[in-house]
């Protein structure tokens, strides 16, 4: 597959940022701290036979416009997000878009779905690999450790979960709210490949999601929330505020031109 | 009835796409089907939310999924998932849930399932069965097999009388037939009333349905019934289920949306999940006025 290339990557950031501003809608920090890893995935590593389940559904902005980039969403429908009569809500959508598979957006349940979607490749001997983003305050949810430990113990060797560690949730930052850190460490007691990267670096990205694969494979991504943007990053407000129009116009200049 | 499901699934696992998941229920009665499915029999563990995810999985994948627990394990723990990962995306996973309504009687109100069906069909693809005779197993698993959209199948215990020769399965079946008022009763609770109904002469002796298929609107009332409803002028609505959002509401409601003219309904249900002191399925019945005494007394009065 050919790389992603940094003028592609740019270019998401900019019509993330534009869709935001004309819907005037939030979760912003969280669709840029998983951007670039959700641009890097589709671009250059899923098959199309492979599938990948947003569990963060939060930050469905971030997966629209990734599948803009590839041409499977158009522009027009971009325009649409979050409006009135859209397919393209804050969250993703149910059997709207082939590439969305499933409506998520209450959190704990992409972990589980991406299970019994890789279990299920086994079973029928298809040769697929199962993805599946979730974020890290999404770990206080028990249910994503059920999904750990049944992943775990049916050796599920074609699913990775990358964990968008970006260190704020929606109340505070997740060592004030509920912390587990160290999240690897805690993960590592599993029978899993525990990484953790600079969810922000396209090589990082890449040396993890090409290693050999024996068991589930988990991929911690260090991340920023609202990433290369000042008026946004690391701030809980980038949960949920959209951008002003100064703030807009200067974050445009921030993620650059291609 | 459980190991009647477990026979049909054993037959039918040359379907290389069926695959079940229990939540670590089954000792004693699922090892043959585990034996027959191989890596196709999963348990989920303890862990309830996930099976249902894991199941919701499989079935986008094209698996013919069943799951299996205790009945509040299946529905009530794992809601969520049920709305957003089945329900949402209407895959036909098939939940069952074994001991419906006071079904684990003394284990107490953890167990009990007073609330499934009404919960479930509030959810509009889910369709629901209440098998009422061992018998109805297999028509009941292979039309849940048939179905595009989620199911539940309540299975409770057959307590029909010795010799008693049950009709085919039907939504709706009349069981018995007399001059009295109308009951519809809901599931295998409708076996337990054969005997002592049997007894009472004819022109007072009620006309007792079963009923074994929700929401109404899926399967309604058939022509007879609401004849026999309309000449008798009374009908009791009976179900092991709490009072709000069961059988006796829907079929209010059908009645109203349909214009039949009913003098008098009466509606008999499971009165509580929390009665202090802890009894067997049927004390607990008796305690809902559910008891055949009890049931038999009401047509008396009405």
């Amino acid at each position: 597959m050919p790389r992603l290339s940094p003028d592609g990557l740019v270019s998401a950031r900019r019509r993330l940022l534009q869709m935001h501003y004309e819907s005037g809608v939030g979760h912003l920090g969280g669709a840029l701290s998983c951007l670039d890893a959700m641009m890097l995935l589709f671009h250059e590593h899923l098959r199309p036979t492979d599938d990948f389940i947003l569990s963060k559904g939060h930050a469905v902005s971030a997966l629209y416009v990734t599948l803009w980039s590839l041409g499977e969403i158009s522009d027009d429908d971009l325009r649409t997000f979050c409006h009135d009569g859209t397919l393209l809500g804050a969250h993703p959508p149910a059997n709207a878009i082939d590439r969305i598979r499933f409506a998520t957006g209450s959190l704990g349940h992409g972990f589980s779905i991406a299970a019994g979607t890789a279990l299920g490749c086994q079973i029928l001997e298809q040769d697929s690999r199962i993805y599946c983003m979730t974020s890290d305050g999404e770990w206080q949810e028990g249910s994503t450790w059920e999904a750990l430990i049944f992943a775990c113990h049916r050796q599920l060797d074609n699913l990775t979960v990358l964990i968008d560690e970006n260190g704020l949730q929606a109340f505070g930052s997740t060592s004030e709210v509920a912390s587990m850190a160290p999240l690897a460490a805690r993960i590592s007691g599993f029978d899993a490949d525990v990484r953790e990267i600079d969810g922000h670096d396209p090589d990082a990205l890449r040396d993890a999601l090409n290693r050999p694969q024996k068991r589930l494979r988990i991929i911690i991504l260090r991340t920023i929330k609202g990433a290369r943007v000042a008026a946004l990053e690391n701030r809980l407000e980038s949960h949920y505020l959209p951008l002003t129009t100064e703030q807009y116009v200067v974050a445009l200049d921030e993620v650059g031109r291609p | 009835m459980r190991e009647r499901l477990c026979e049909y699934l054993i037959e039918q696992t040359d379907d290389p796409t069926l695959v079940f998941i229990t939540g670590d229920l089954g000792f004693r009665l699922l090892e043959p089907l585990r034996d027959a499915l191989g890596a196709r029999f999963i348990n989920a563990g303890v862990a309830e939310q996930n099976m249902i995810g894991v199941a919701a999985g499989l079935s986008a994948k094209g698996l013919n999924t069943w799951v299996y627990s205790i009945a509040p394990f299946v529905y009530a723990r794992p809601f969520e998932q049920i709305r957003n990962d089945i329900a949402f995306h209407g895959l036909p996973v098939k939940l069952v849930g074994n001991g419906g309504g006071y079904g684990y009687g003394v284990h107490g109100p953890s167990h009990h399932a007073l609330e499934d069906y009404g919960v479930l069909l509030t959810l509009p693809t889910f369709s629901a069965y209440i098998p009422v005779f061992d018998e109805d197993i297999f028509t009941v698993a292979r039309l849940a097999t048939e179905t595009t959209t989620p199911v539940y199948l309540r299975l409770g215990r057959d307590e029909r009388p010795a010799n008693y020769a049950p009709p085919e399965y039907e939504p709706w079946r009349h069981l018995i037939e007399g001059g009295g008022p109308v009951l519809a009763v809901v599931g295998p609770l409708a076996t337990t009333y054969l005997s002592d109904i049997a007894k009472i002469s004819y022109t007072r002796r009620p006309n007792l349905w079963a009923v074994s298929a929700l929401p109404l609107e899926k399967s309604p009332p058939p022509m007879t019934f609401l004849d026999q409803v309309e000449l008798a002028g009374t009908v009791i609505a009976i179900e092991e289920h709490v009072q709000r959002g069961g059988f006796g509401a829907d079929l209010l409601r059908h009645f109203t949306e349909s214009g039949v003219a009913v003098k008098t309904f009466r509606h008999l249900y499971a009165r509580s999940h929390d009665y202090g002191r802890y009894g067997s399925q049927n004390h607990l019945r008796r305690l809902s006025g559910l008891d055949p005494a009890s049931v038999i007394g009401l047509t008396r009065d009405c």
